[in-house]
């Protein structure tokens, strides 16, 4: 036998790579120095952050935080040998008005009101957001809380939320007795107008008369007194809340196949959609009030969310619409073959898979909305916005800009940004077509 | 034997407006006409009522009364004495100004944003991202603010272009001003202008001038058109192209640059007189803050809007067009945006339809549009707030369903042609 081979029979050892091609330098080379172009944008941007910087962190680094007025603020930079008009923050007005930022002029000793309200939505969105990881039994905070966010706010007796309540109590009953008797449209209509009856004529004596016999009241707070990012929550929370359940009915309007219906509610939503929100705004603090019945007088904060909600139900509409459109046509018909009538079909195929899709953008809806809150400002109401103006017209603090805006855009920050990683989370959670 | 029985004739009950499904969209439609109506009905009632306890009768005959304050941005002339119509006119122009110098900007920023994103550079896409997210996330009406104090407070006030030891200076040549008040730029004039030409019965007057500038232009890009189209011809027939573009460029330049000879064409340059910049075209803070506050704002979601749509040309197309041959620049112009176009139009006229409406809040820095004119001063002083703010949304919702029918238009033009 020959012995000689022509192949290598035994192993090498692995060699290193190429040092420019591994490690920082070989990152550094494959995503900032790739070519001549990355290598200009790598230098334009690493020095575009510098001068940021530079310019940015010496200002913010400002023991001022103490400092109870901006004059004072000038003295502490003063003694610190920092002149100028630009020599550093006067972080005493965050110190100094956050609170006030975050709660207007409500009653301090009242504050754990809108925070409990603020922590109930949470617990009340919890079926909705992490529907797998909650019990079922938790369904009923989210019905209660309708009734129970008010009262926290605006305070007064328990007994209005709990009128208000029994009227779909009183509506839910009428329904059944008069569906099992003359069928479910007589009984529906029979609810609504029970419901109606009930809330209009006979709720306001009822919990006057259960607050003769047993007050359990708390302390009222009058919406004047509301502000800062707790108006701005409640008018967002609010008017989504409200414009959910309108905007579903107007995307069926608009996709049902009843012209009348169709064209009222391509109509509405064209409208709303086509106006600005400052315009609605001007409707609600001046026009409002000429439209309701003589006499009619409810206040700015209530007529603020109900343009807010007749807006953003517009556009949840359209939302929803997407939704809508975005099912496969097999689905309406596989409700239809399935001998459902169209609410079922609705109930049980179409709505609960459009809303899951959907969902996301609720939720962008919901930012644009809270965003969209600082137009309040416009027409006089405190929301931080409105705040800032006002403290800046205040002796102490007149002639701050940076601090307070700074710290109302991390404010709205936090809150936006956090949604919308939340609803990026939910957009991949939900799908499960193939790209 | 058979025996026939004719079907039982159908007699119409009352019943089967209800129950028969005939019928029964009829019935639904007829009393959802009938509620909306009484809800009309209902709301012109009360007005009419509350109108008339306040002893207001609505009507429109304080249009064509003096308007009695000043409009400091404006295209048209106008005086503290014009009636509020034309302060209302001019208060529209304002709007579509911003509206439309905003929509090129934020569009020019967003896609350079977005194209930017999506760069394998590492730093240069987390600063865009940062840039994404930071503008999006905080409310566009902070930003116009916050946009206007950084004008007021950082620029030089136009006192220290002045003296010997100014310690601002102006830029390019001596023609730009950024002054705490506003930018001063050169201004367009003719020595041998054409004047003006009053139209709708002497109400407002158009610059002939300006007319022939845009007649030449667009007959230039008319021209410009029909010499590639003629190179596209040629090159369909013999596979050759001829090398157009200085033709093209030239069919636009030269006649307009024969006619700004012809009319005397030279730049009005602003000057430091006493207190305050003259002469040249000025653009007050207010203009600016909205105009930059809005196009960046804007341009956050329109570079959304391009990443998600040239991500959303599947990677295949683009590995086809490569192993035809197509170079790179080529393969991003005619194979990746014609169909990254069809993604990005639509929520691009949203897009386009949110800044016009988010123009609106020109009020809150001051900014002469019809909101801050019509809804603003005009509303305060006569009074009238169901005739203003329903005329200011009409006019605000003609713009918008303008912009939606032209844009629509164009998404159509654009859109794939199927079965």
């Amino acid at each position: 036998m020959n012995e000689v081979s022509f192949v290598r029979t035994e192993m090498l050892e692995q060699e290193a790579p190429p040092a420019s091609t591994v490690g920082v330098i070989g990152w550094l080379r494959a995503n900032l120095f790739s070519n001549a172009l990355n290598s200009v944008l790598t230098i334009i941007a690493l020095f575009s952050v510098f001068s940021l910087l530079y310019g940015f962190l010496p200002w913010a680094y400002s023991p001022t935080w103490a400092a109870a007025s901006l004059s004072e603020c000038r003295d502490i930079l003063h003694s610190l040998g920092r002149e100028g008009h630009f020599s550093g923050a006067c972080w005493g007005v965050v110190r100094d008005r956050w609170v006030q930022l975050l709660f207007g002029f409500y009653p301090s000793e009242h504050y754990w009101r809108p925070v409990l309200a603020f922590f109930l939505t949470f617990a009340a969105l919890a079926p909705v957001l992490f529907a797998e990881k909650t019990p079922a039994k938790m369904i009923w905070v989210s019905v209660l809380y309708p009734f129970v966010m008010p009262w926290l706010l605006w305070g007064g007796t328990v007994w209005t939320p709990v009128v208000a309540l029994l009227g779909f109590v009183v509506g839910i009953y009428v329904y059944r007795t008069v569906t099992a008797a003359m069928g479910s449209l007589f009984g529906l209509i029979a609810a609504v107008v029970a419901a109606a009856i009930w809330w209009l004529f006979i709720a306001s004596s009822v919990s006057s008369g259960l607050a003769g016999i047993l007050e359990l009241a708390m302390e009222p707070v009058s919406s004047r007194q509301f502000g800062g990012l707790m108006l701005s929550l409640t008018i967002g929370i609010v008017a989504i809340g409200f414009s959910l359940p309108l905007g579903i009915v107007l995307a069926l309007g608009r996709q049902s196949d009843l012209l009348i219906v169709k064209a009222l509610c391509v109509g509405f939503i064209e409208f709303i959609r086509g106006v600005p929100l400052i315009t609605l705004l001007f409707v609600a603090s001046t026009l409002l009030n000429i439209f309701m019945p003589p006499g009619t007088n409810f206040d700015i904060i209530m007529r603020v969310i109900i343009m807010a909600t007749l807006f953003s139900s517009a556009y949840m509409a359209e939302v929803i619409r997407g939704g809508l459109a975005a099912l496969p046509k097999g689905q309406y018909e596989g409700g239809d073959s399935l001998g459902l009538n169209y609410w079922q079909a609705q109930r049980l195929i179409i709505m609960p898979q459009a809303l899951k899709i959907s969902i996301p953008g609720i939720v962008s809806n919901f930012i644009g909305l809270f965003k969209d809150t600082t137009l309040v400002s416009v027409i006089g109401l405190l929301d931080p916005l409105g705040l800032s103006t006002a403290i800046r017209a205040n002796a102490e603090w007149n002639g701050v800009v940076w601090e307070l805006y700074g710290f109302i855009a991390l404010l709205f920050f936090v809150f936006c940004f956090s949604m919308a990683r939340y609803s990026m989370y939910l957009e991949r959670k939900l799908q499960t077509g193939h790209k | 034997m058979t025996t026939l029985t004719e079907p039982p004739k159908e007699t119409f009950r009352l019943s089967m407006l209800i129950y028969d499904t005939r019928y029964r969209s009829l019935t639904i439609q007829v009393v959802a006409l009938i509620g909306f109506l009484v809800l009309i009905g209902w709301l012109i009632n009360n007005t009419m009522t509350n109108l008339e306890t306040l002893g207001k009768e609505p009507n429109f005959r304080f249009l064509w009364e003096p308007a009695g304050y000043d409009i400091n941005q404006r295209l048209l002339d106008y005086t503290s004495q014009s009636p509020h119509i034309r302060a209302a006119v001019i208060g529209v122009l304002n709007t579509l100004v911003i509206a439309v110098m905003g929509c090129i900007t934020a569009t020019i920023i967003g896609v350079i944003v977005g194209v930017l994103r999506l760069s394998k550079n590492w730093i240069v896409s987390r600063l865009m991202a940062v840039y994404v997210e930071t503008f999006r996330n905080v409310p566009v009406l902070l930003w116009i603010v916050f946009t206007m104090a950084i004008l007021i407070e950082t620029l030089p006030a136009p006192r220290a272009f002045r003296g010997d030891n100014a310690t601002a200076s102006m830029l390019l040549d001596n023609s730009v001003a950024i002054t705490n008040r506003g930018v001063y730029i050169p201004e367009p004039l003719f020595s041998r202008g054409l004047g003006d030409i009053p139209v709708f019965w002497g109400t407002f007057e158009i610059s002939l001038d300006l007319m022939a500038v845009i007649a030449v232009l667009i007959a230039g890009f008319y021209a410009s058109k029909r010499i590639r189209m003629r190179a596209d011809s040629i090159q369909e027939a013999t596979g050759e192209r001829p090398t157009v573009w200085y033709q093209r460029i030239a069919a636009v330049v030269v006649p307009l640059g024969v006619l700004l000879y012809a009319l005397g064409f030279y730049l009005g340059y602003p000057e430091l007189k006493g207190f305050n910049f003259t002469g040249g075209t000025y653009l007050r803070n207010s203009l600016i803050a909205l105009w930059l506050a809005l196009s960046l704002y804007t341009a956050a979601f329109i570079a959304e809007i391009v990443r998600a749509g040239i991500l959303a040309v599947s990677h295949g197309q683009t590995e086809a067009a490569a192993a035809l041959g197509i170079r790179p620049n080529r393969i991003m112009r005619l194979v990746v945006l014609p169909q990254a176009m069809r993604v990005i139009i639509p929520p691009l006229i949203s897009n386009y339809l949110n800044l016009t409406k988010n123009s609106s809040l020109a009020i809150a820095v001051g900014y002469m549009d019809i909101t801050g004119t019509l809804m603003g001063i005009t509303l305060n002083q006569t009074g009238r707030e169901l005739e203003t703010v329903l005329l200011g949304m009409l006019i605000y919702l003609t713009i918008s369903l303008s912009i939606s029918t032209v844009m629509n238009w164009y998404n159509n033009r654009l859109k794939l042609v199927e079965r």
